[in-house]
């Protein structure tokens, strides 16, 4: 029998309990980069759960937590550029805050308002992208406009499991492959795509090995693991900068959340399997390593959180009280130039409104 | 035989129960439909009840699951195939405007294709971006289609087990705002309703109001209130978008003369322009006043924080019901 053999290296440093497996990149002798790391998965999971809250509570419309996954997002948005160009999934938000969204453009947009992906300070990011996978064109497209303008610049498109299964992500890959694109792939494998498990999604025994078919080098990583991630995707995106091409990055999370807030995923999924995940959450694993390093302590670890609540709190008012936006803005911004037919049904609109309640038009 | 009361998603979860239960070359797939049941829960206990082989979990990807539905269907089977909001039913289009469309025409009737595709659509239920999309009239353009669309659980019920049985694919789409708006007794007795037949829900001589999908609601919120006034409409279901039962409608329009076409989808070559054009030219002798659509605008469907702002109330039925009245 021919049995298919290939080779897909697994990268971690720290175990489930935040001791070292190997010897540790030099790097992190001077602990700033992993207590930024830590700071900003702190603050990711503050900003997560209120958002939840806000959900619960209605005030905000469905979210998908990105709880357990912090670690990858908040790794690559610090190593992204200010001139490379982040094509996000909608569990992104540590990264997102990097990279120049405010935590109330994160309850905006989640919020069903179109200006939390407004901010001029996002810059050629691209928004979340909800349609599963169709992001993978767009980050192949922005790196050919970087590779024909000889730009030394990188993309990172990330996407989840259940992502990797569709043509676009893999029509993506193999054009990264042919045309040597400055990509860096990130697949976000959380074990689930709402109650499809990842065996259910692949038969092959990683998810990163399709970039094998594609000519493209690829790496596990322990996604809960930052000193990993960081040295996969700093790698990944040098190479790309370089014009070395595009690399895949299969980072192996869990999704500790239900899907979004509308989902119950005690209906599919077992309670045990997700009982062993907490034990290998990276928040808690990079705490432990920090506490004993002596680079992490309770008085910080107070301060900390109470920074993060404050922060977090001033964004919630922020969003509450921002005003809806007037409904000429529902129709301004479809074409560069308003065409007339639509200028008409845009006063249809307002002289619509004006005959209903003046309440629907105060904050949320 | 039950008489129990259930709602919309509950007939179509009851009509798939009855259809797996009857013919054995019925089968189920898409994403989460198995052990979740449909993020709706339409596919409730289908898994448990006929196994995996028959109620298929597929991977995340809709281009596959229209394309497998094909090949099964060409084999005699019939797939019921879920794509799970219609905002991502585009990566289907490909191979049901190019394949599942045309495969009956191309092979002279030697290979069909007997399949349902069923998905939820239109908004009002607070979802994200790309949750609340209202593009029948794409569909319902394609030769080879048919396009069903319920609006109250017998409906649902009846019309989706006649798109299981019918020869050709028939696209399902289910107004899930009303999902769960109204409970009626619906017999587990397998009669299909026919499909490409409107249903007139209310008679009335006054105007005829022409509608589908969940704006049959506010539709005949708008009707009660008309009838308060002294005005007696009729209301038509037009339930088939296509093939379109143009015989009732004009049916309805000669005797009353007015007619108000009442749709979520934006307005520009949307279903409504085909009913208007229509009736403008099959009952323009009839006609007292213009044929007036009321509908989305040309816009992208707003995030949800605007979307009352698009959608349609009884209020505003009302008045374009009156507006037409008045035309001398
Ligand atoms: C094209 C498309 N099909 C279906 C959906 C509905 N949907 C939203 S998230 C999701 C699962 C995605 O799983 P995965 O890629 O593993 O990402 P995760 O949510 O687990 O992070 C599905 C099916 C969608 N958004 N887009
Ligand atoms: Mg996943």
């Amino acid at each position: 029998m021919i049995t298919p053999r290939v080779e897909v290296p697994f990268l971690q440093y720290l175990d489930e309990k935040g001791a070292p497996i190997a010897p540790l990149p030099d790097w992190t002798a001077n602990p700033d980069i992993l207590l930024h790391y830590y700071r900003q998965m702190v603050l990711a999971r503050v900003v997560d759960q209120k958002a939840i809250a806000l959900q619960r509570t209605g005030q905000m419309g469905t979210y998908p937590s990105c709880m357990g996954q912090e670690a990858v997002s908040t790794v690559f948005g610090h190593l992204l550029q200010h001139d490379d160009v982040l094509v996000p999934y909608y569990r992104d938000v540590p990264g997102q805050l990097q990279r120049g969204m405010e935590i109330e453009d994160i309850y905006l947009y989640w919020g069903g308002d179109e200006r939390g992906s407004a901010r001029p300070s996002q810059r050629k990011d691209f928004p979340n992208c909800v349609p599963i996978a169709t992001q993978a064109g767009h980050a192949a497209g922005i790196a050919t406009a970087m590779r024909i303008r000889n730009q030394h610049n990188a993309v990172l498109c990330s996407c989840g499991d259940g992502a990797t299964s569709k043509g676009d992500f893999l029509e993506a890959l193999n054009l990264a492959g042919v045309w040597q694109l400055p990509m860096v792939f990130i697949i976000n494998n959380n074990q689930w795509a709402i109650s499809v498990p990842r065996k259910l999604q692949c038969g092959a025994p990683t998810l990163a090995q399709k970039g094998i078919a594609a000519g493209l080098p690829c790496v596990q990583v322990d996604g809960n693991d930052v000193i990993a991630l960081h040295e996969a995707i700093d790698q990944a995106l040098q190479h790309a900068r370089c014009g070395k091409g595009a690399t895949v990055i299969e980072a192996i999370t869990y999704r500790l959340s239900d899907h979004t807030t509308a989902d119950d995923a005690t209906r599919y999924r077992p309670s045990e399997e997700l009982k062993q995940a907490w034990l290998k959450e990276p928040i808690k694993r990079l705490q432990t390593w920090l506490h004993q390093n002596d680079h992490w302590d309770e008085g910080k670890e107070q301060q900390l959180q109470e920074e993060a609540s404050a922060k977090v709190q001033k964004a919630v008012e922020n969003y509450l009280n921002t005003p809806h936006q007037p409904i000429s803005e529902l129709f301004d911004y479809h074409y560069a130039e308003i065409p007339p037919g639509l200028e008409s049904q845009k006063e249809e609109a307002l002289s619509r409104m004006t005959g209903q309640a003046a309440g629907q038009e105060s904050s949320i | 035989m039950s008489e129990q009361r259930i709602t919309l998603v509950e007939a179509v979860n009851q009509a798939l129960h009855y259809s797996m239960t009857h013919d054995d070359n019925v089968v189920v797939l898409g994403e989460d439909v198995g052990t979740n049941g449909g993020v709706f829960r339409a596919t409730v206990d289908l898994k448990e009840k006929f196994g995996l082989k028959r109620v298929m979990d597929t991977p995340l990807a809709e281009t596959l699951i229209a394309g497998i539905s094909i090949g099964m269907a060409s084999q005699g089977l019939k797939p019921v195939a879920e794509i799970q909001f219609m905002g991502f039913i585009f990566a289907a289009y490909e191979q049901m405007i190019s394949h599942a469309a045309r495969m009956r025409n191309r092979t002279r009737g030697r290979l069909t294709c007997p399949m349902v595709m069923r998905a939820p659509f239109g908004g009002g239920i607070h979802a994200p971006e790309h949750h609340s999309e209202s593009t029948e009239a794409l569909l319902a353009h394609i030769p080879g289609l048919k396009v069903v669309m319920p609006s109250s659980p017998r409906r649902a019920y009846g019309l989706l087990l006649a798109a299981i049985n019918d020869p050709d694919p028939v696209i399902f789409l289910e107004p899930k705002r009303i999902y769960r708006a109204v409970k009626q007794p619906v017999p587990d007795d397998g009669k299909e309703l026919p499909i490409g037949t409107c249903f007139t829900l209310k008679q009335g001589d006054d105007i005829t109001l022409v509608t589908w999908g969940a704006c049959v609601k506010e539709t005949l919120e708008a009707w009660q209130q008309l009838k308060q006034e002294g005005i007696n409409a009729e209301v038509i279901d037009v339930a088939t978008i296509k093939p379109l039962d143009m015989d009732t409608i004009l049916a309805s329009v000669s005797r009353t003369g007015r007619c108000v076409i009442i749709h979520e989808a934006a307005r520009s070559f949307g279903v409504g322009a085909e009913i208007a054009a229509e009736v403008s030219s099959q009952a323009f002798l009839s006609l007292e006043a213009p044929v007036r659509r009321l509908t989305g605008y040309d816009i992208t469907m707003p995030y949800y924080r605007m979307e009352h702002h698009y959608l349609l109330s009884s209020k505003d039925i009302v008045q374009a019901a009156k507006e037409t009245l008045e035309y001398q």
